[in-house]
């Protein structure tokens, strides 16, 4: 379990810290070509080998983290900003015709395949890491609603809430002060699992050329180019794929240990 | 059971029509006019007014939504504007290649996921579920098209077994089949990964149940009563995942039919989207959200077949 929680921290915290130290600094220029290096394979001088235009990988991957966590990061915050007050509504009012069509919006907003959404926003406004974060945020908003609605209809119930409601306080008031702090151990949780989805999103969007637009780097568009090379040099395809991998791997056993440590109740029996 | 049944009938239809009015109007807001699309930058202004009514884009919107939903009530799905035949009969095409995919995919992930979930659940807290639990872990992060990348390098480019891509037709069944292998081992193994953990955890949660001790009391070994009592009630939480998964392999598999060039529905709408074929859009993505809809009915009908106790409720 604290394996879990320490190898999903380092996992992630590289792939942060490589996304953060690419805004100063890389060991290349990752726009710069030199055909005369082209698709050469990992060595001292270039820890990840360079592409078929001569461009440093690590560079590009270091770049390529920034673009992944930048845009699965946005797509959280929209999907939480949305979906939480709408979750905590649909509970406070529940039963009711508010939690209905907050619901029923849900499910329709769900039964659109994410990726389909996805292409039908970059069809109407054009692809880049800006729509691709809209996308995932859209497809994010419904899944933080049922999670808050579902985490805060047994809390409703609790005696505190009785007490706080006697006290004359609102609905509003209830959830924001005794609600939303008691499930948002669960809510981290989640923001986790949606930050990987986001992730493992944003890499399908940029491969098939809906997400980043060049010269942004993107793991998803370095494997889209690495396609027809994969023969010749397999690395170019192997480093952004295992990029990919490992943050979302690392970010999912980071879910799961939170979970088990934020909220023992949580705990998936071992 | 009956008035549970047409309830959700009447919820069915109207999402499907809430769906419908939606995607109506979001591919309306798609800049880009079909008539000037097909004409090209050349196009003299009267003949674009001329084709613009023909394909009776002069009309407003709400009139438009009205012909496009009344016709598909009929089980006429509209005429693409690029390739001028039926839109029905372009999907159904499309749909020999996606819907053999989703199911042989979803077998597999069922057949792999069923033994690893069971194993994790019985070598619960020593190595083996450990290292079954991890193998889950990484299929879940496994990228499906990347994974696909190096399936068709191993088994396409380096052994020669299969092929790259492309899909033969069904004419040679054989040839077919063989296309859609490494497309269906790159959709399942993730999917299989994610069915394996919601199993596994389901199992060691009924395992925990009074009935499960009963068993084991009467002498049953802990692998009978994990198959014979244990699996069946774990089967609700993995029917629901399943749900999810067949509409997300019917749809999502829009990654790897590019990967595989695959002419799945997936693939037509991207191609439609570019092609500003607004028609072919509108009636692939409804023919989707209305699958989508229907695969969680029958999911909720099968919570009364697994369960009995859901049959009153």
């Amino acid at each position: 379990m604290r394996m879990a929680l320490t190898l999903g921290g380092a996992l992630a915290g590289l792939a942060l810290a490589a996304a953060v130290l690419s805004a100063v600094w890389t060991p290349y220029d990752a726009g710069q070509m030199a055909i005369a290096d082209k698709l050469r394979p990992p060595s001292a001088a270039h820890w990840f080998g360079t592409d078929h235009f001569g461009r440093d990988i690590l560079s590009m991957a270091m770049l390529g983290a920034q673009t992944s966590m930048a845009v699965a990061l946005v797509a959280v915050v929209i999907g939480m900003g949305l979906g939480v007050p709408l979750g905590l509504l649909a509970a406070a009012r529940r039963g009711t015709w508010v939690d209905e069509i907050v619901m029923r919006g849900n499910d329709l907003v769900f039964a659109f395949p994410s990726l389909v959404i996805a292409i039908l926003i970059t069809a109407v406004r054009g692809p880049s890491a800006l729509n691709a974060m809209i996308a995932i945020g859209i497809f994010n908003i419904p899944v933080f609603a049922r999670v808050t609605r579902g985490a805060a209809l047994p809390v409703w119930v609790l005696d505190y809430i009785r007490a706080a409601r006697v006290s004359g306080k609102g609905a509003g008031l209830i959830s924001l002060q005794h609600v939303l702090p008691n499930i948002a151990g669960l809510l981290i949780v989640q923001a986790t699992i949606q930050f990987s989805l986001g992730i493992l999103a944003e890499a399908g969007l940029s491969y098939v050329g809906l997400g980043a637009q060049p010269p942004t780097p993107s793991w998803g568009r370095m494997l889209a180019e690495a396609q027809t090379m994969v023969t010749l040099a397999p690395h170019v395809a192997v480093i952004p794929g295992l990029c990919i991998l490992l943050t979302v791997l690392g970010l999912n056993l980071l879910g799961d240990g939170l979970r088990d440590a934020l909220d023992p109740r949580l705990r998936v029996p071992r | 059971m009956l008035r549970y049944l047409s309830r959700r009938m009447i919820v069915l239809g109207l999402s499907l029509l809430a769906a419908s009015a939606l995607i109506f109007s979001v591919t309306e807001l798609v800049p880009g006019d079909p008539a000037s699309f097909m004409l090209g930058t050349g196009a003299q202004p009267e003949t674009l007014a001329a084709l613009r009514q023909q394909m009776g884009l002069d009309r407003p919107l709400p009139l438009r939504y009205a012909a496009w939903a009344g016709a598909i009530l009929q089980g006429d799905f509209g005429t693409s504007f690029t390739y001028r035949t039926p839109v029905g009969a372009m999907i159904a095409q499309r749909l020999q290649v996606s819907l053999p995919l989703a199911l042989m995919a979803l077998a597999l992930a069922v057949a792999v996921a069923l033994p690893v979930g069971l194993y994790g659940a019985a070598r619960r807290g020593r190595a083996g579920g450990g290292l079954a639990m991890g193998a889950t872990q990484l299929g879940i992060a496994l990228p499906n098209f990347w994974f696909a990348m190096l399936l068709v390098l191993v088994f396409a480019v380096r052994l020669r077994w299969l092929p790259a891509g492309g899909f033969p037709g069904w004419s040679d069944p054989g040839a077919a089949l063989k296309s859609l292998i490494l497309p269906v081992v790159a959709l399942a193994l993730p999917q299989a990964a994610i069915l394996a953990r919601v199993l596994r955890s389901a199992l060691v949660e009924t395992q925990a149940q009074d009935y499960i001790r009963t068993a084991r009391a009467k002498g049953l070994t802990s692998g009978q009563t994990l198959r014979r009592h244990a699996l069946r009630n774990a089967l609700i939480p993995v029917l629901t995942i399943l749900g999810m998964q067949f509409s997300f392999l019917l749809a999502g598999a829009i990654i790897i039919e590019n990967v595989f060039s695959l002419p799945g529905l997936g693939r037509m709408i991207f191609q439609a989207i570019t092609q500003r074929d607004l028609i072919v859009v509108q009636s692939a993505v409804l023919v989707l959200v209305a699958a989508v809809n229907a695969v969680t009915f029958l999911v909720d009908l099968a919570y009364g077949a697994v369960d009995p106790r859901l049959r009153r409720a």
